[in-house]
Formats: C-alpha cells, sequence, structure tokens
C-alpha cells in the first residue's frame, strides 16, 4: 500500500493527517491554519487559528473572538514532528503560501496568489517543494494583465476627467485588497478618498496592525455631498446597484476585477469603466509561480483546474484537479466578498457564515438577507442595528 | 484603426444614449472623411467581403500563439467570441502603426490577389503592429463579424448634428446599394440629394408592439382608452411572412426585405407583377408563401429563404405571393407624406390595373365597427395564419423606423407550456461564461424529450441565478453542452408550431422563448409532449 499523501483532501479541507491540522479548512475543525483573511478561506467555527501576523486584525474584525496564533514570514511551528513556515504568496497584506515540511518531504499550498509586486503587500517568493497546491482562477491563456502602473493612469485620468465633468467617481473593489491595493496606486493630489463603511472597517483593522495606509474618509450621512463630488469613492461590489450608491448620481462607476479583461463580463457588469486589475496570478503567471516551485506533482484548487492541469500534464507534470469550495470550476471573485451584515456605515448588524456568493450580492442593510437566519441571530441583528441606528 | 479602435472601446464603456452621441460626434470630427464613409458602413452593416476564412484565421493565431486546438477552444468558450480570444491570445506586441482605417480595409480588400503563405504572412505581420483592441476590431472586420451595439438611429443622430442634416434625410440616404468605396461623405452630405442609386429604398417605417408579453394582455378597453375611435383606425391582418419593399424603376425592379438585403433573386414569382407596374412604384408589404388562396406558415417560407438555386420543386412547393399594403412612390413621386388613406387609394388602383392578382395581392382592411369586434377576432388570428393585427390611424403618414402614435402591432398571446431545462450552454456577447442558452424538455411517459431552445425572456439577474444553479448541478460535459439536473421549470411561449422529422420530439416550434420561470413548480408538474402535439 501506497504511503499516506503528506497532504490531502478531505471533507473539511487540505488535510495534514501526521501533524492533525487543516490548511483553509471550509468546516469547523480543531486546528485550522489560514493562508489568508478572505472569506473562503478562512471560515468561522475552528478552534484554534494559525495565521500571518498581518492578518491577525482582520481575522479578529471578520470572525469575532476566536482563538488565534499569528506567525511571520520565514518562522517556523512544529505540530507532531511537520514544521509548518509562511511564506509571502503577494495576494493581500498577511497572505502566505504554507510550506508543511515531514521527513524530509515538501509540499506548499499557495492560498491566493499574483507575481507583480504590488507595492502593498510582500511580493511572492517562489518555494521549492515536491508537491505544490495551487490556485488557477484565471488559468487560460486569454488572462494576461498588464503592468499595474498603466492601469493605475488611466484610473487617475478617469477620475480627473470625471471631475471636470461634475460627476462622482464610485470605484468598486473588494474590501481586503483590492481596496488598499487602489488606494496605494491613486493619485493623492487629484482629490480626497471616500470609503464605504465596509472598506474603512478592513482599513481600521490594518491599522491596527501598524499597516501604513493612505488618509481615507469614511462616508456617513453627514458627509458633504459637494466635497465628494471631487472625490472618489471606494466601494464594495456588494453596494452596486443599491440605494447607496445611487445617493452619488450623477456619477461614473468603474469596476476593478480581473474579470474585466473578458469584454462580455465587462458589459455585463455594465460598469462605466473596466479596470482589468488581479490579486490573482495570470496565465504566465501561475506557470512561472509553478516552475519556480521545482515541483514534480501539482494539484488545482480552484479557477479554469480542469484546463490548467490538462495543459501542466501536457508539459510533463503529475497534474491533479482538487475538489474544494473555494469556487468550483469559475471561481468567481464574489466568494471573497465578506460575509457579514454591515450596515451603510460599516456597522457589523448580524453574522451569516454560509451565504454564499450569489447572496453576497444582496448583503446591505437595505436588502434583506435571503438566507434564512435563525431567531437568536435575528435578534442579535436586530438589537445591534438599533444601536447603530441604522434601519433593518 | 487606433482611433477606431477607441472609439468601440468608449462605446462599450457606456451605456448613455448621448454618452454614445457625444464619442461618435467627437470621433467624426477627428477623422478623416475616408474614415467617416467606411465608419458609417461598417455601422449599417457594410461590412467588407470576407478574404480570408475563419479557419484560417484561426489556425495561424494558435500558431502564432503557439498554444494547442483544445485551449484555443476551451479559450473560446470562455470569451465567446473568435475575434476577442485570438486579439486575447496572441503574444504583446512591440510594435504599433499608424494606418488609418479606410486604409486598413483597402487592404484587407486587396487580398485576395494574395496566395495563401503571402495571406498569412500579411495577417501575421499585421497582428503584430496592434495592441488588443486594436486587434480585437481588426478581427471583427476580418472575419466579416462585426457588430457594434450602436442604433443607426444614433450614428445619424450624430451625423446629423455636425452636418445640420435631417435624420430623416441621412436615413433615406444610407439606404440600399451603396459602397463606401465609391460613395463619399461629401455625396452623402450635399444639399440636394445627389444620388442616382435607382435601387435605392425608403426607411421602413416600424409600429411598437401594443403589448410587449402576454403578461401585459390589453382589454379592448383598454385598447379604446388609448387609441379613440375605431373609425380612426384601418386594420389589417399581421402577417408571418417577411417584410418586405418592391421597387419598379425605369424598368427595372428590385426587391429589399426590412435586414436591407436585396432580394430580388429570392423571389422569381413577383417579378413579372412588379414589371408591369408603372414606372416609379414602390411598395410595402409582405413576401409570404401562398397556396390555394391561402397564406402558408412561415416554416414554409423557411424552406426556401437560404437556398442558392430554387428548384422546380422549391418553386412548386412554395409558391410566393407578395401582400401589398402601402405605397412610398407613386409615377415617380414620394409620397411618403400623403395620408395613409390617400396611399391606400392610390395602391388599390394598381392592383386593380394588375393583370397578376393572384401574386399582387392587397392586404384586406378588417371591417369592424368597435374595438371589441376587434379584440373577438384577434382572438382566431392563428386561423388566418395571421400573428394578430396592425392598427394604421387612418391619417398617418408614413414615417421613418420605429415610432410610436400611429401605427401598432397587436399580436396574439404567445401559445406556452411548462417545461423542465436540461441542457445549458454558454452564451456569447455579453453573456459570455455565463449559462444563458438552455434546452427545454417535456415529459413523454416517464422520460424528458428536449423540443426547444430558448435564449431569451429572463432577466440578469434570474440568469445569474440560473447559471448558478448550472455551475453546481452538472451531471456531464459534452464539448460547451452541460447536461443539467432536471430541476427547474420554466414557461416557454412560441409562436407557432409544426411537425418536424428533424427533431427528436417530432416538433419544431416557431419563435420559442422563456415567458417565466416557474419556480413554484416541481419537475413532475411540467407538461407532456401529448400537451404539445394538442398544438399541432
Amino acid at each position: 500500500m501506497p504511503a499516506k499523501p503528506l497532504l490531502e483532501f478531505n471533507d473539511c479541507g487540505i488535510y495534514c493527517a501526521a501533524g492533525d491540522f487543516y490548511i483553509d479548512p471550509w468546516r469547523p475543525v480543531k486546528s485550522a491554519v489560514i493562508t489568508h483573511a478572505h472569506s473562503d478561506h478562512a471560515k468561522w467555527g475552528h478552534d484554534n487559528y494559525l495565521a500571518h501576523s498581518l492578518s491577525r486584525e482582520v481575522l479578529l474584525y471578520r470572525l469575532g473572538e476566536i482563538s488565534l496564533e499569528t506567525m511571520d514570514y520565514g518562522k517556523t511551528v512544529v505540530k507532531n514532528g511537520v514544521t509548518i513556515s509562511f511564506f509571502p504568496a503577494g495576494h493581500i497584506l498577511g497572505s502566505a503560501q504554507v510550506r508543511v515540511e515531514y521527513k524530509g518531504e515538501v509540499w506548499v499550498v499557495s492560498g491566493d496568489y499574483k507575481l507583480e509586486d504590488d507595492q502593498v503587500c510582500q511580493p511572492f517568493e517562489p518555494v521549492k517543494c515536491h508537491s505544490f497546491i495551487s490556485e488557477c482562477t484565471f488559468g487560460l491563456p486569454v488572462y494576461s494583465w498588464r503592468p499595474q502602473q498603466e492601469i493605475f493612469d488611466s484610473m487617475n485620468n478617469w477620475w480627473r476627467q470625471n471631475i471636470e465633468e461634475g460627476r462622482t467617481t464610485v470605484l468598486v473593489g473588494y474590501s481586503l485588497g483590492k481596496a488598499q491595493r487602489i488606494l496605494q496606486g491613486l493619485d493623492l493630489s487629484i482629490g480626497r478618498v471616500y470609503t464605504h463603511g465596509v472598506i474603512e472597517n478592513t482599513n481600521e483593522a490594518l491599522r491596527r496592525n501598524g499597516v501604513q495606509l493612505s488618509e481615507t474618509t469614511r462616508v456617513t450621512p453627514d458627509t458633504n455631498k459637494d466635497e465628494m463630488r471631487r472625490g472618489l469613492i471606494l466601494c464594495p461590489p456588494s453596494s452596486v446597484g443599491t440605494p447607496w450608491m445611487r445617493k452619488f448620481y450623477p456619477y461614473s462607476f468603474g469596476y476593478c476585477s480581473g474579470w474585466m479583461a473578458l469584454r462580455g463580463a465587462k458589459r455585463r457588469r455594465a460598469a462605466d469603466r473596466g479596470f482589468v486589475l488581479s490579486d490573482h496570478a495570470d496565465w504566465n503567471g501561475l506557470i512561472s509561480a509553478i516552475q519556480a516551485t521545482g515541483c514534480e506533482t501539482v494539484y488545482l484548487t480552484h479557477g479554469y483546474t480542469a484546463p490548467f492541469s490538462r495543459y501542466l500534464s501536457e508539459t510533463g507534470y503529475d497534474a491533479h484537479e482538487a475538489h474544494t469550495i473555494y469556487g468550483g470550476d469559475e471561481a468567481s471573485e464574489l466568494d471573497q466578498d465578506p460575509v457579514k451584515l454591515v450596515n451603510e456605515e460599516g456597522e457589523v448588524i448580524g453574522a451569516e457564515e454560509n451565504i454564499d456568493s450569489m447572496e453576497a450580492l444582496a448583503v446591505d442593510s437595505a436588502t434583506p438577507l435571503k438566507q434564512p437566519l435563525t431567531d437568536s441571530e435575528k435578534s442579535a441583528a436586530l438589537k445591534k442595528a438599533k444601536k447603530a441606528g441604522g434601519a433593518l | 484603426m487606433r482611433s477606431f479602435a477607441q472609439l468601440f472601446s468608449s462605446l462599450d464603456e457606456t451605456n448613455k444614449t448621448n454618452e454614445k452621441i457625444r464619442v461618435l460626434k467627437e470621433y467624426f470630427l477627428k477623422v478623416p472623411d475616408e474614415d467617416k464613409i467606411q465608419t458609417l458602413a461598417l455601422f449599417t452593416g457594410r461590412k467588407p467581403k470576407r478574404q480570408i476564412n475563419a479557419t484560417l484565421v484561426k489556425t495561424w493565431a494558435m500558431e502564432m500563439a503557439n498554444i494547442p486546438v483544445w485551449l484555443f477552444e476551451e479559450s473560446y468558450h470562455v470569451v465567446g467570441d473568435l475575434g476577442e480570444t485570438i486579439s486575447l491570445l496572441l503574444p504583446k506586441s512591440e510594435a504599433t502603426q499608424n494606418k488609418s482605417l479606410s486604409e486598413w480595409i483597402a487592404e484587407i480588400n486587396s487580398l485576395n490577389a494574395l496566395t495563401e503563405d503571402e495571406k498569412k504572412d500579411w495577417l501575421i505581420s499585421s497582428w503584430s503592429s496592434m495592441d488588443q483592441q486594436e486587434r480585437f476590431v481588426f478581427n471583427k472586420i476580418l472575419t466579416g463579424s462585426f457588430r457594434v451595439g450602436v442604433s443607426q438611429s444614433l450614428i445619424i443622430k450624430a451625423l446629423a448634428d455636425i452636418s445640420g442634416l435631417e435624420t430623416q434625410v441621412l436615413t433615406h440616404r444610407i439606404m440600399g446599394n451603396w459602397d463606401p468605396a465609391t460613395f463619399s461623405y461629401s455625396q452623402l452630405m450635399q444639399a440636394v440629394d445627389g444620388s442616382e442609386d435607382i435601387s435605392r429604398p425608403y426607411p421602413f417605417y416600424l409600429a411598437y408592439a401594443i403589448q410587449e408579453t402576454s403578461d401585459k394582455s390589453k382589454s379592448a378597453e383598454e385598447i379604446s382608452m388609448a387609441l379613440g375611435d375605431v373609425s380612426n383606425w384601418q386594420a389589417e391582418w399581421k402577417w408571418d411572412g417577411i417584410r418586405a419593399q418592391a421597387i419598379q424603376r425605369q424598368g427595372e425592379i428590385f426587391i429589399w426585405s426590412r435586414g436591407e438585403d436585396l432580394s430580388t433573386d429570392k423571389f422569381p414569382e413577383l417579378h413579372p407583377f412588379l414589371l408591369e407596374l408603372p414606372d416609379g412604384t414602390v411598395l410595402d408589404g409582405e413576401a409570404i408563401c401562398f397556396a390555394d388562396n391561402c397564406p402558408l406558415p412561415f416554416n414554409v417560407l423557411q424552406t426556401r429563404i437560404g437556398r442558392k438555386n430554387l428548384t422546380k420543386k422549391i418553386l412548386e412547393e412554395s409558391p410566393m405571393a407578395f401582400i401589398a399594403y402601402d405605397c412610398l412612390e407613386h409615377e415617380g413621386r414620394d409620397i411618403r407624406e400623403l395620408p395613409l388613406s390617400e396611399r391606400r387609394a392610390i395602391l388599390e388602383e394598381l392592383h386593380r390595373a394588375s393583370r397578376h392578382q393572384n401574386v399582387f395581392r392587397l392586404s384586406p382592411v378588417v371591417d369592424v365597427n368597435s374595438w371589441e369586434e376587434l379584440y373577438e377576432l384577434r382572438l382566431r388570428s392563428r386561423d388566418e395564419n395571421a400573428e394578430g393585427f396592425m392598427l394604421k390611424k387612418l391619417d398617418s403618414p408614413y414615417l421613418v423606423g420605429r415610432k410610436r402614435g400611429d401605427w401598432w402591432k397587436w399580436k396574439v398571446d404567445p401559445l406556452s407550456i411548462d417545461a423542465v431545462m436540461i441542457y445549458a450552454q454558454k452564451g456569447h456577447g455579453r453573456r459570455a461564461d455565463l449559462y444563458t442558452d438552455y434546452t427545454f424538455a417535456v415529459w413523454d411517459q416517464d422520460k424528458l424529450v428536449p423540443f426547444a431552445k430558448a435564449y431569451s425572456g429572463l432577466t440578469d439577474k434570474e440568469i445569474n441565478q440560473v447559471d448558478y444553479f448550472v455551475k453546481r448541478n452538472t451531471l456531464e460535459k459534452f464539448g460547451p453542452v452541460r447536461t443539467v439536473k432536471p430541476e427547474l421549470v420554466f414557461e416557454i411561449g412560441f409562436e407557432g408550431i409544426n411537425r418536424s422529422t428533424r427533431h427528436k420530439s417530432g416538433v419544431a416550434l416557431r419563435f420559442p422563448r422563456i415567458l417565466r420561470w416557474r419556480q413554484d413548480k416541481k419537475i413532475e408538474e411540467a407538461d407532456t409532449l401529448e400537451t404539445l402535439k394538442e398544438f399541432l
């Protein structure tokens, strides 16, 4: 009988039997190692969490009081003789590749990653291993990113043009990662950056963690509308089409995502501008990342796993599709949306961990949640909402 | 080409009409006249002839991108557009070029003189000098698949704004047979129409529907409230053929279909009556198959419409007639400004004088005294092989394009059936990478038999929900098609049904579409093949 692999996929997540721990488990487990704080990777309900130090405050903000240990890049922790260490994944602040070593065998779990240095988080660092568990969200050759400076230049030009034409600039991007990257790329001599509550809460959590971010102003009912017209409003995808967003009319709204690379996806979002900016590796990025690990075996967790694993197999790798919940074969960035009920000012008014990506669109205090909440959750949410003065 | 590519993406980036017109005007003021007329040609569907077939373009693109066929196909299914797929797969270019749109089109048009190897060299070096956006529009033009999400009326509005000419005048001038190689922008913009094109049709006057879907069925009373006294209106059956304009000028005849296709050769049966019309006559009407004094269903016409050669057998099985309902030009004079009642009198006179009344038919005026009477008659439209009624105000002029007010179509409610979705496929364009094309089935004993495909009818939100369902309930994949768990029930609407030997179900539907998603129904409650066949 062949030896059990060091890491395996089971119903709960990526499991290391030798060390008795999971990596990014999606069902409650005793011991969870977390690659990064996006909600499809960092789920609620585990007994113990281990994550990178820069994920600390965001995880506590998103998951509440959890038992959390943190560790820096390059440091190690040993569990039952299995050595665990973190290496930069370049995806978002605090994102880590997890290196697992046992009796000379090395596996690396990439989590999500990109290769371009975004000037916000520590850049991706290839790690030598025997087996590599990789994402492939954009694992098709049609995805090929332009350097981020080009994207930021056109973003800044669009902002200037909007000011000239008297329109508010509304930019949509994910609250953790994309928002901070955009903030870093904007030319703040043009105007102020205003933030939706969800994004500002995330910014605050990161600042508590010692991260230096540019100045942002939270949008509240009292924020001066005329001043906002010259500013740029950063908000999460869930605010598209809500009354909250309509308040800024007339506006031009831009959408930041790797999916904007395709005309169909861009037209479907009906955004005025689509900016192709992704925190995932493109096709060439994925291939060079995999080559740099020197691995023989690759497991693909999410994205275009079928064509990408076929391509890798044809180029000599032992490649497999793995079945995870990180999005299935058409991973959507929607899955990264925070799955908390937050009102417009960013007050958390309830938590529902099992909202799937479809419902995540509806997460907004103005829209009732379709997934039924339990009675106790409902009354807790109501109480908090009342305290915050928001309407549910 | 760069300006044109930029125009294309700017138009893509806005949904606002005024913004589109602004972008178009800016473009027209910037580019040379040759590019203006070329752009107008492309935007109105006058594409250059395809000089390289799509398979070769694809093969050379795969070579240049250095990827296997299967990976190209996978990419294509995700992108949903061949030209775009190629533009994304090719390696990024180092070089640039400054050729104008008309220079590129001239090169494309001269390709037929080249050998296949020369074409390949030309294509690869062309691609190597363009950015992704340029490649995309270039590929679309090259493969003859250029389309743009801008209506003709917008581009005309932009040209009217910068030239000072009336939109109706411009709409008429760009009709018919012109070629951007010989028709210049200054000719288009002359103060007095300088066209000598005797084939040129008039822009069709199109009616809006009184009720968009069966949900909003209007009562006779509501119609009466909206349209007033029935005696001010002329009602005609709405025929299910091909809308056509028939022209006789200087002894030559031309038949145009509504899509501005010159279809004279497709309808030889109509030639004798047209040739005998007085010089300078233009009729608007329906080209339709007709036998034993009775219009035939559209599928009979469909069997001959795509044929290059009309054999004797086809002509016998699907004889054509022309049901005339309007006269736009009489004795060489444009009479579109006359009220309908007067144009009708002229039409009737022409008809009386014709020796071919079995082919040249008049659309009968349905004589009723009240809207209630018409309402009752409308329910029997299918027995007349008609789709409902056309309502036209007796004093209405013949307008340009789709206008509200004077003409309405009042169609019968579609037939409908509850069916189960069993296959799904990704859409194209705006719906690329989303499962939007569905195949539906009804029960035959304990089996689900597919009987129709439908693409439209759901809201964007519903499409997202169905897409989500498909991705998580796939049973099998066959290339781009997925077999999905039978679970979702939809009400499918259609205009007609015919027997078919080509379909497993034994029936073929006319214009099937989704009327609504029946989330209240379980698959056991879907209809049976037997019920469907009762409509036959």
